[in-house]
């Protein structure tokens, strides 16, 4: 399996670790409530199919990304950065 | 005062020649980690060159300029080496001196190329990886960061940067992985 780093290019899987669902980055607002911080905590879908998680590319620039891939056929459909959705 | 004289980092394992290869501790000066302050890349790329006539490396770049080696070494971040850094980039970049952080050696010689197919999981063949290319990546489980050093143009050499504790292990890796290449070549 590879990953397309926007930074370093195509790299092996060996240089990236992964972190989870990319739904940690939609943190609720401090007053969103129990049920939204238990959801944004604790609750995954784990998709069979098309889902987007958080890999960190440790062996190489040390950026996070985003990849978007499917879990059934290991396709990587690409990788952004998560730097670029949090330019303020 | 007592003057302490300093050890370098690969110490009495190299230099080391198996085959044609041949892996060699380099002394590369001063070394300096240079990290621009946000919106800063281009006033720090433009104080590099004014100072040490390297500009701030693009992603996968090494500059080099008579004495002065400026590389690409991760997101936003460079690694000067060779003079002290200029007094005017303190205030456009965090500047470390990572001098003594580093063991630094070059891999040289027909061979040099498949030792490292053996450990490092990008290609590194002269067509991907021509002179002034420089990777973040893995040898082994080790990161490291590989160039080819522009001056290196009369013969497919590398320079590796492994941190300094984990020097031992870097040239064991290498090591082991030149004698199977030159055991391969013997056996024909
Ligand atoms: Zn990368």
């Amino acid at each position: 399996m590879r990953i397309t780093c926007p930074i370093c290019g195509t790299r092996d899987r060996r240089e990236f670790y992964y972190q989870g669902a990319a739904e940690a980055l939609h943190r609720p607002d401090p007053e969103a409530g129990e049920d939204a911080w238990d959801a944004y905590l604790h609750l995954r879908d784990n998709p069979a199919g098309r889902t987007q998680d958080l890999w960190y590319h440790e062996a190489g620039c040390g950026c996070w990304l985003v990849v978007d891939r499917d879990t059934v056929t290991h396709e990587i459909y690409g990788a952004t950065l998560v730097e670029a959705r949090h330019a303020d | 005062m007592i003057e302490l004289a300093p050890a370098s980092p690969c110490g009495d394992l190299l230099p080391l020649q198996v085959g044609d290869m041949i892996l060699a501790e380099l002394d590369l000066g001063s070394l300096t980690l240079v990290a621009p302050f946000a919106g800063q890349v281009e006033a720090t790329s433009d104080a590099l060159h004014d100072a040490h006539g390297v500009g701030f490396p693009d992603p996968g770049v090494a500059i080099r300029v008579w004495d002065t080696l400026c590389l690409w070494s991760g997101r936003a971040q460079a690694l000067l080496a060779g003079p002290e850094p200029d007094a005017a980039l303190a205030s456009l970049a965090a500047l470390t001196d990572q001098s003594d952080g580093w063991a630094v050696v070059r891999l040289s010689g027909a061979g040099a190329t498949d030792a490292l197919a053996r450990l490092v999981p990008i290609d590194l063949r002269p067509g991907a990886f021509p002179p002034g290319s420089a990777a973040r990546t893995l040898l082994g489980h080790m990161t490291v960061t590989i160039l080819r050093d522009p001056a290196d143009v009369a013969e497919t050499a590398f320079t590796i940067l492994a941190f300094r504790s984990m020097a031992t292990t870097l040239v064991h890796e290498l090591e082991t992985a030149m004698r199977r290449v030159a055991a391969r070549a013997e056996a024909g």
